[in-house]
């Protein structure tokens, strides 16, 4: 059985840009805002630093490949900087890489920065990734919303859940979150919606509307950690620490065998036990206070609830419509807002994540400020249900 | 050894165009052009290949192993490729060995006629069996009587020596340069001269010769013929010919002008292979085709001529329809109009056929792999299994896919890619026997998709790419439909 990595890595400072419709801001420009904030936060100069880890996805319309567009950007002292890429979860991935290289000893002070800037493609939605050579000969010319859309037919399959009720449900995590982005000023979409309004929407990919998107945006997020020894050294109070580390990407199984059903993610499920045991967490449901889960369709959050042992397999939609997942409920969910009002720079969003829940331990929430926040844990998302890299991170007080 | 029809196949699209809507468009520019009924219409994912492959699959038992066709003659005068043989495509769909010989025969509308001839004289010569395809998408000029009168379609022929439902007695061939029409490659629809001219100097003069000889070749007289096909978008030319030749009235074939139009190339094969499902013992049968000369060949029906039943044939595809009035999507679906594809539209779809040739059973032939350890499929293929409990390594044997029934098990419709069917429908199907492939689904009626829908598989144009010329063809899935 591996150490892991509980309580051997604090967060020294953080840093998020807004995110939004940037039409002012290139990615080097949104680097900056979040990398300054963190810096700034963390108390010390960037010749600090022993390493970075960079994420970002789209190649062709962000910064293009390799480690140069943030050493330069961010004026790294000649470090080494190395670009990461795990899909939607490569925020996440750049995390673990430079908590690694902390616990590790390999680095005093590491950097992990996310950026994506999608705004710069001429259309809405996400740009089309390029997919190799043979994938593109038999795979379909698929969508995110209509990949996710499908854990929608199957759930409801499964549970024989008719479309209304799974819609009302649905509509139920929009709502939610749109209410917490409200009070969020770094979040992209601000408006409170009602369920009225998310029914009636337009479908984008049957079952799920408008609504039940989340939003396209561009920003960046910054986290820099190192040990909790040093932190300390540094004046330091109230570390928060890394409590557990996992990712689990997908083999194939779940597309390609017949005993997936359709109705969760795999991915999801083993991370999640990992992430538990690595943060001695036995009764999840009590034990996190607090998640930010990867919405990037209302569904997705749905099903993840369940895939997390929080939920109970087929009673999502009661805990949704109970509203245990509201800002004032027992587990608050997407308290920032979540990928559906900050919308969804993929390189950037795990990062995002991690910083309402170090905002939220910390207390520094403003108006979102949870009385008791407790645990938290981020639940980034990479690919598509039938095939995924899926990214769990928990923090807490530190001891 | 003589030769003769061992099985036979049709293809009809789903979609068909009512002629009235095609009529209504075009009434403020040429209200004189007006037909009643139908026309076929192929999907904008289907070309001549694929109907051809559709045809083919029709006529050709489900063994789910390599077919017994050595030679494969495809007939068109509207395939995709101009190099790239198009049979090739073909027989690379239908799973056929390499070791076969295969030819594009093409140039007149009665090459069809030809490739038979070339299959008879094969397989009299060397035995085994020979298929026989004809397919053609022909565009017309938009608002022209043509374009009321063309359908889409495709039928195939397996000729071979043993269990012959109907045997061939004899033909007749005229090559004359009697231009009633020509079509250069660079132009889209045909060039067509004077309708009277073409009936009464043309069909009127060479027709007969065809059939008299073809007759004299068989040692048969015309009043002996039961069923005589002559496809001809002409009115009552068929009827004019059988009088001049002395073949009965009540023996002319339908044309299937009313429901499906001319399918170019295959029309006569589509009519044959209408005409031999229902037809008895005995039956003699002149099919004649008329362009750049003439074509005639006769057949006898045999005793085993109930013996044989292609997968669908004619009569249910004919059942199996769509009907549509949207007139834009004939011209859009033929690249005839462009709509708007939005940025979406502007990805590049290049093909590495590099890559194409590495993977061509599993992506042309569609065979996965399966596993000998544990029975699972595998699509695509691979060397090492996902299975946690046991690992596997080079365990699995070819397993073709595409004759077997599959179920939905998720799937989503949206209108976000650049699709030239909106809604998009796709989905994981989970094949019956094991296996399970995320895939397009084609020809889908909105609201006949759910979760546990069956379907079954047919070959199409998975993308154009606009940039290359290229086409690149996959598998899709369909809704089995009880209507055939």
């Amino acid at each position: 059985m591996p150490q892991g990595i509980k309580d051997r890595v604090a967060i020294l400072g953080m840093g998020c840009s807004r995110f939004g419709e940037r039409w002012d801001a290139s990615p080097e420009d949104l680097m900056v805002e979040a990398f300054d904030e963190a810096l700034t936060d963390a108390g010390i100069t960037a010749q600090q630093i022993d390493a970075a880890w960079f994420s970002t996805h789209m190649d062709d319309v962000g910064v293009g490949r390799g480690g140069t567009p943030m050493g330069i950007a961010l004026r790294l002292p000649f470090i080494g900087v190395t670009r990461v890429e795990n899909f939607c979860a490569g925020g996440s991935e750049a995390v673990r890489a430079a908590v690694y290289s902390v616990a590790a000893g390999a680095c005093d002070i590491a950097l992990a920065l996310g950026v994506e800037k999608l705004k710069d493609t001429g259309y809405g939605g996400l740009p089309m990734p390029s997919l190799g050579t043979l994938i593109p000969q038999w795979y379909p010319n698929a969508v995110a919303p209509a990949n996710f859309a499908q854990l929608a037919s199957a759930y409801m399959a499964k549970h024989k859940v008719n479309r209304g009720d799974l819609k009302r449900a649905i509509a139920h995590v929009s709502v939610k979150s749109h209410d917490n982005g409200a009070r969020n000023p770094k979040a992209h979409l601000r408006k409170r919606i009602t369920e009225e309004q998310v029914l009636n929407a337009p479908i984008v990919a049957e079952p799920l509307g408008l609504f039940d998107c989340c939003g396209v945006s561009d920003g960046a997020a910054a986290c820099i950690v190192t040990t909790p020894e040093i932190a300390k050294a540094l004046g330091k109070k109230d570390l928060v620490t890394f409590k557990a580390l996992q990712i689990a990407v997908s083999n194939g199984w779940e597309m390609h065998s017949n005993d997936w059903d359709g109705s969760y993610m795999q991915t999801a499920r083993i991370a999640a036990k990992r992430a538990y045991d690595e943060a001695g967490i036995t009764a999840p449901r009590e034990q996190i206070g607090m998640m930010e889960v990867h919405d990037c369709f209302s569904v997705t959050e749905l099903v993840t609830t369940e895939d997390l042992f929080i939920s109970p397999e087929g009673g999502a939609i009661r805990d949704v419509l109970d509203g245990f997942y509201d800002a004032d409920g027992k587990l608050p969910c997407q308290i920032d807002g979540g990928l559906k009002c900050f919308g969804h720079p993929i390189g950037a969003s795990g990062i995002r994540m991690l910083y309402e829940m170090y905002l939220q331990l910390q207390g520094r929430a403003g108006e979102r400020q949870l009385a008791s926040p407790g645990i938290g844990l981020t639940h980034n998302l990479g690919g598509q249900p039938s095939q995924n890299v899926c990214a769990i991170s928990i923090v807490g007080p530190y001891r | 050894m003589t030769a003769g029809i061992v099985a036979y196949g049709a293809y009809v699209p789903l979609m068909r165009l009512e002629r009235a809507a095609i009529h209504a468009a075009n009434a403020w520019y040429a209200p004189g052009v007006k037909q009643a009924g139908t026309r076929s219409l192929a999907s904008w994912d289907e070309d001549v290949i694929t109907m051809a492959v559709a045809a083919s699959r029709d006529s050709l038992e489900v063994t789910h192993a390599t077919p017994d066709v050595s030679a494969v003659y495809l007939a068109s005068t509207t395939m995709p490729f101009a190099d790239r043989l198009n049979a090739g495509v073909v027989a690379a769909a239908i799973n056929l060995d390499d070791t076969i010989t295969a030819a594009d025969i093409t140039g007149t509308r009665r090459a069809a006629l030809t490739a038979i001839g070339q299959a008879v004289a094969r397989c009299a010569m060397e035995g085994g069996r020979a298929l026989v395809v004809a397919s053609d998408l022909r565009k017309a000029g938009p608002a022209s009587s043509a374009e009321m009168d063309i359908g889409d379609g495709a039928a195939a022929l397996v000729i071979g020596t043993e269990n012959i439902l109907a045997d061939y007695l004899g033909g007749a061939s005229f090559t004359v340069d009697f231009v009633d029409h020509f079509r250069t490659p660079d132009m889209d629809a045909d060039y067509a001269w004077e309708e009277r001219w073409v009936r009464d100097e043309g069909i009127a003069k060479i027709g007969p010769r065809a059939i008299e000889t073809a007759l004299a070749r068989a040692g048969l007289t015309a009043a002996e013929i039961d069923g005589f096909i002559f496809p001809t978008t002409f009115k009552g030319m068929a009827a004019q010919l059988a009088k001049a030749s002395g073949i009965r009235a009540e023996a002319v074939v339908d044309n299937l002008a009313s429901q499906v139009g001319d399918t170019g190339t295959g029309h006569g094969m589509l009519m044959l292979a209408g005409l031999l499902a229902e037809a008895a013992p005995g039956e003699t049968i002149l099919m004649l085709e008329f362009g750049s000369g003439a074509e005639a060949m006769i057949f006898r029906t045999t005793e085993a001529i109930g013996s044989f039943q292609p997968r669908r044939g004619l009569a249910a595809w004919l059942t199996r329809k769509q009907e549509t009035s949207d007139y834009t999507r004939l011209l859009a679906n033929r690249g005839q109009i462009e709509l708007e594809k939005g940025m979406r539209g502007e990805q590049d779809k290049k093909t590495a056929l590099s890559t194409l040739y590495r993977h061509r059973k599993a992506i042309m032939a569609l065979i996965g792999g399966k596993c000998r350890e544990t029975g699972s499929v595998y699509y695509p293929p691979s060397r090492f299994g996902y299975d946690q409990r046991v690992n596997v390594k080079d365990m699995q044997d070819p397993y073709p896919m595409a004759d077997r029934t599959a179920r939905v098990l998720s799937w989503s419709a949206e209108r976000l890619s650049a699709y030239p069917a909106p809604p998009h429908h796709y989905g994981q199907l989970d094949f019956d026997g094991g296996g399970r492939i995320l895939m397009e689904f084609t020809d889908v009626v909105p609201g006949e998709i759910e979760s546990g829908a069956t379907m079954e598989l047919v070959f199409r144009v998975k993308d154009r790419d606009a940039l290359r010329g290229f086409v690149r063809y996959f598998w899709k899935a369909v809704r089995a439909r009880e209507d055939g």
